[in-house]
């Protein structure tokens, strides 16, 4: 299919590109920007007028309810989801049921993503078989099967001689470690930050040293086992110092944040909404705070969206007994362009770590605005805004933190592969 | 983003009664005020008025406690209210969904009002967020998070003692971390007044962040106490300990028990309290828990004049009606 | 709306008159009085001294026996029954300060047998004015008034003690 995209603002943070002008696709790539090819006869044209036009966004971390947990939600509605705000690649969790650590349950991921047809679904293999962080999985296999990584899930392995054999192992497959940073001991079935407000509420609590403490022991093997790590959804100010001494100290090490620790703090648990109660649990407003500087100083590269869709009996009980997560993936794109009105960040700043820094990070040709690279394209009006009502969601999971926040940022037109997908 | 109050009808009257944070000292001394009307009726005759004839509060009841639960079927009765007493062991309802059900077929039975006592910080705030609106709930005690009745009778006992707040020094004495009477007391005392609130214990049985609730923090007994006005002793809580966070009882009593040398560092006419129920040896020596400074008894009987109380106004508010009538009955 | 102040001094004296007969009616049973919170313990309270009774003044708050609770909610200002004597087999004087539909002197009643069991009820009220809802009646009187309806008839007081009638709206 040929498609023309005309009247947009292109903007790629990969190539510093910002400039008005116009978008050409056919057989799937990018054909050309600005003029159109020799001859070239456009079977759609898009009107791009008012919107940026810039690379689908690359969402490091999803947790999608296929296999096993489709009362929470489906691949066919969470990808609509996720188109309908711009993101068209999706790395999934391997916490689907059962768990993504066999090459069978990798290949049925894949199989309902082709059948649904509509985002990019990259599987993130599980590092311990069951992510029981005992055993080692297949890793080679799983990268055969179309996995980009390997990842602990949201259960940080207790065994340091296990993480040690697993990086070493993981390395020797060139295969990226995605960490879930969190000491289960000192993490005590908490569910809030500690601190003050988990102390009025008298609800367990879950040290900063949990993840601090995991987060140097990964840095640490990391750099005695060569592995190449990413540090997943990470919560503390402190985590940032480490992660940043270490890349200066030339590790090859990344980290993302998830969207909404970048505008919530733990007062938004405020009288126990189990709408706030996620994983890593939202800290202190001085957290946040550093996490955002992170993203403006490169120490932190992207942002996901840690989406997890939710029935509504998961968040419907007293407070710790609700499952933690966020349906967050059809906003990822308007709450990260918050920051940028918020003048925390630069919209190049926010759409690199959206996406030609994840591409980077899971080490595939995406993520950009070139010539033959696959056209996964996200139109979007910067100045058109949307009130987030959980009730107009599209994903099945209405458990949105953000509801009545009104954001800037209407996606108009998504293409994944040169196909439009959105709207449907 | 904050909620709204959800303990306060629209007028701002009591509708249910869950937490002392977010009601102001107004509405503390009113229950104050009522629960001492009420103290009078068990001493009647006839212990009972028929304020609440026609209702059913319903006693519903996750976690066991035979005192709690008397009290509040006590109370309940002596405003002439029925009373049904479901005891739900927390294993059988492990999701919310049980307890939704739970509400549901009470509700279909033409309820009032819940008592909820339950192992969950927050359960009460949660299930009254579930009822419908005609229902008022009343917090028994949740989790670690809140026990505001039990909070409220000792503010009773203590005014009946030392009538001014605004002159006290207080002192909460162990187990604070896991303690929902002392998250109660700390806010019930600070929105009160008194002139000094202290909390003592060993660093792991004091949480976080407490100092933004209010009070200073001690770990040497001798020094918390000095010149305290009212010391408050907390029940060492085997059953919610789950890491390493005290080596033996015997340590704890040497270091935490409260005895008369202990007690001798505050002032002369200092009084003692106790939650119930009491660990003697283990936070309290019996000379103390039994001695002339000692008002533990009464704290229990001022319970069911405060249930009472708390029973009353929020029952007495319906979602339609308007401000309570100033006085004079031209009947 | 126009007020209309009348001498409250002389329907005391005269109710004062009046409880004295119906005591000595009963010389069998041992009397004591009753007020009903406020107005009416401004009444017993007069009447009381005059008559310079020995057992103490009883005080009634009848907030908890209203048939209108559920409607109106606590009186924010709550001050608790007082009666300092024992009930049982007495001549009870019951005072009040208006007597209108007569559902508090009903829910008066109902606090009194929750005490004990009275010989006997004597009803005194400075002003016995129409509207009545339930039957009930006094036995001593100061003043009976007949009111338009839209017209209250208050006592105001304690010092000094006045009658006041508003039109109301």
């Amino acid at each position: 299919m040929k498609i023309s995209i005309l009247n947009g603002h292109l903007l790629d943070p990969a190539s510093q590109l910002d400039k008005k002008q116009a978008l050409h696709v056919a057989d799937g790539e990018i054909a050309a920007l600005g003029r159109a090819p020799a001859g070239f006869q456009p079977d759609l044209e898009i009107d791009a007028k008012d919107c940026i036009v810039c690379p689908g966004l690359i969402d490091l971390c999803t947790h999608l309810p296929e296999p096993g947990r489709e009362h929470k939600g489906s691949m066919a509605s969470e990808t609509l989801a996720a188109v309908s705000g711009g993101v068209t690649s999706l790395c999934c969790q391997p916490d689907t049921l059962p768990i993504l650590d066999n090459p069978a349950v990798a290949e049925l991921v894949h199989q309902r993503a082709r059948q649904v047809n509509r985002a990019r679904v990259l599987p993130l293999a599980a590092l311990t078989e069951g992510l029981a962080g005992k055993t080692l999985t297949d890793m080679n296999a799983m990268k055969t099967m179309g996995c980009i990584g390997v990842s602990n899930g949201n259960r940080d392995i207790a065994n340091a001689e296990v993480l040690r054999r697993a990086l070493e192992y993981a390395a020797s497959c060139d295969m990226t470690v995605f960490l879930f940073c969190e000491d289960p001991d000192l993490k005590n079935n908490g569910v809030v930050h500690e601190g003050s407000l988990a102390t009025r509420l008298g609800l367990p609590a879950i040290p900063a040293s949990a993840e601090i403490l995991s987060v140097s022991r990964a840095l640490l093997l990391a750099e005695q086992t060569g592995a190449r790590i990413h540090i997943s959804r990470i919560s503390c100010g402190d985590s940032v110092a480490m992660i940043k001494a270490a890349q200066t100290r030339g590790l090859p090490v990344t980290a993302d944040v998830a969207i909404s620790h970048l505008h919530l703090d733990d007062t938004a648990v405020d009288e126990f909404n189990a709408l706030c109660h996620l994983a890593p649990p939202l800290r202190a407003e001085s957290d946040r705070q550093a996490l955002i500087a992170g993203l403006r100083d490169g120490s932190i590269s992207a942002i996901c969206s840690d989406h997890f869709p939710h029935d509504v009996d998961a968040k419907s009980a007293p407070f710790s007994q609700t499952e933690a997560g966020a349906s967050t993936v059809e906003h990822l794109l308007a709450l990260s362009l918050k920051l940028v009105t918020d003048k925390q960040l630069s919209s190049m700043q926010a759409l690199a770590a959206l996406s030609c820094q994840p591409a980077h990070i899971i080490g595939l040709d995406l993520g950009r605005l070139a010539p033959g690279l696959p056209a996964d394209i996200c139109i979007f009006n910067p100045r058109e805004a949307v009130t987030i009502q959980a009730a107009d969601m599209l994903s099945q999971g209405k458990n949105t933190p953000f509801e009545d926040w009104t954001i800037n940022g209407k996606v108009n037109h998504t293409l994944v592969n040169g196909r439009p997908v959105y709207p449907a | 983003m904050t909620q709204t109050n959800i303990q306060l009808d629209k007028n701002g009257h009591l509708k249910h009664f869950l937490s002392i944070y977010g009601l102001d000292r107004d509405l503390l001394m009113r229950i104050l005020d009522h629960a001492r009307s009420f103290a009078g009726v068990g001493e009647r005759a006839v212990k009972k008025v028929p304020l609440l004839r026609g209702k059913t509060i319903v006693n519903l009841f996750f976690e066991p406690s035979t005192r709690t639960r008397t009290t509040f079927e006590l109370a309940a009765k002596r405003l002439s209210a029925d009373v049904l007493n479901i005891n739900i062991s927390s294993s059988a309802t492990k999701k919310g969904e049980s307890l939704l059900d739970t509400l549901q077929t009470l509700e279909a039975m033409h309820c009032d009002m819940f008592v909820v006592r339950h192992a969950k910080s927050g359960a009460a705030h949660y299930i009254a967020g579930k009822v419908a609106p005609h229902i008022s709930v009343i917090n028994g005690g949740d989790g670690r998070h809140s026990h505001p009745t039990q909070a409220m009778l000792d503010m009773f006992t203590i005014r009946q003692h030392k009538p001014d707040f605004s002159r006290l020094k207080v002192a909460i004495v162990g187990d604070i971390l896991h303690s929902r009477v002392a998250r109660s007391e700390i806010h019930a005392l600070t929105t009160l007044g008194v002139e000094e609130l202290r909390v003592i214990g060993p660093r792991t049985l004091i949480p976080t962040g407490i100092e933004a609730m209010g009070p200073r923090v001690f770990h040497n007994l001798e020094q918390g106490l000095e010149d305290v006005d009212v010391v408050i002793m907390l029940r060492l809580q085997h059953e919610r300990m789950r890491s390493a966070l005290l080596p033996s009882e015997h340590e704890y009593f040497s270091l935490y028990g409260l005895t008369p040398q202990k007690l001798a560092n505050a002032k002369p006419d200092a009084i003692v309290m106790h939650p119930g129920p009491i660990n003697r040896g283990i936070e309290i020596d019996s000379s103390v828990a039994d001695g002339k400074q000692s008002v533990i008894l009464q704290q229990v009987s001022h319970g069911i004049a405060v249930r009472m109380a708390v029973m009353a106004m929020t029952m007495g508010t319906l979602a339609d009606t308007g401000t309570a009538t100033e006085s004079g009955h031209e009947d | 709306m126009h007020t209309e102040a009348m001498s409250v001094e002389g329907m005391i004296e005269d109710m004062a008159g009046q409880v004295m007969a119906v005591i000595k009616a009963h010389p069998d049973q041992s009397p004591v009085m009753v007020g009903i919170h406020t107005g009416g313990t401004w009444v017993a309270s007069e009447i009381h001294k005059r008559l310079a009774m020995d057992v103490p003044l009883g005080e009634l708050n009848i907030a908890f026996y209203r048939d209108d609770f559920s409607r109106i909610g606590m009186h924010p200002r709550v001050s608790p029954s007082r009666l300092p004597f024992d009930i049982e087999d007495r001549h009870v004087i019951l005072v009040d300060d208006v007597l209108y539909t007569g559902r508090t002197i009903r829910a008066a009643m109902n606090e009194l047998f929750d005490y004990g069991r009275p010989a006997r009820i004597s009803l005194a009220v400075l002003i016995d004015r129409s509207g009545r809802e339930l039957p009930i009646q006094a036995d001593i009187t100061g003043k009976t008034m007949a009111l338009n309806p839209g017209e209250h008839v208050k006592l105001t007081g304690p010092e000094p003690l006045a009658l006041v009638v508003k039109e109301s709206g």
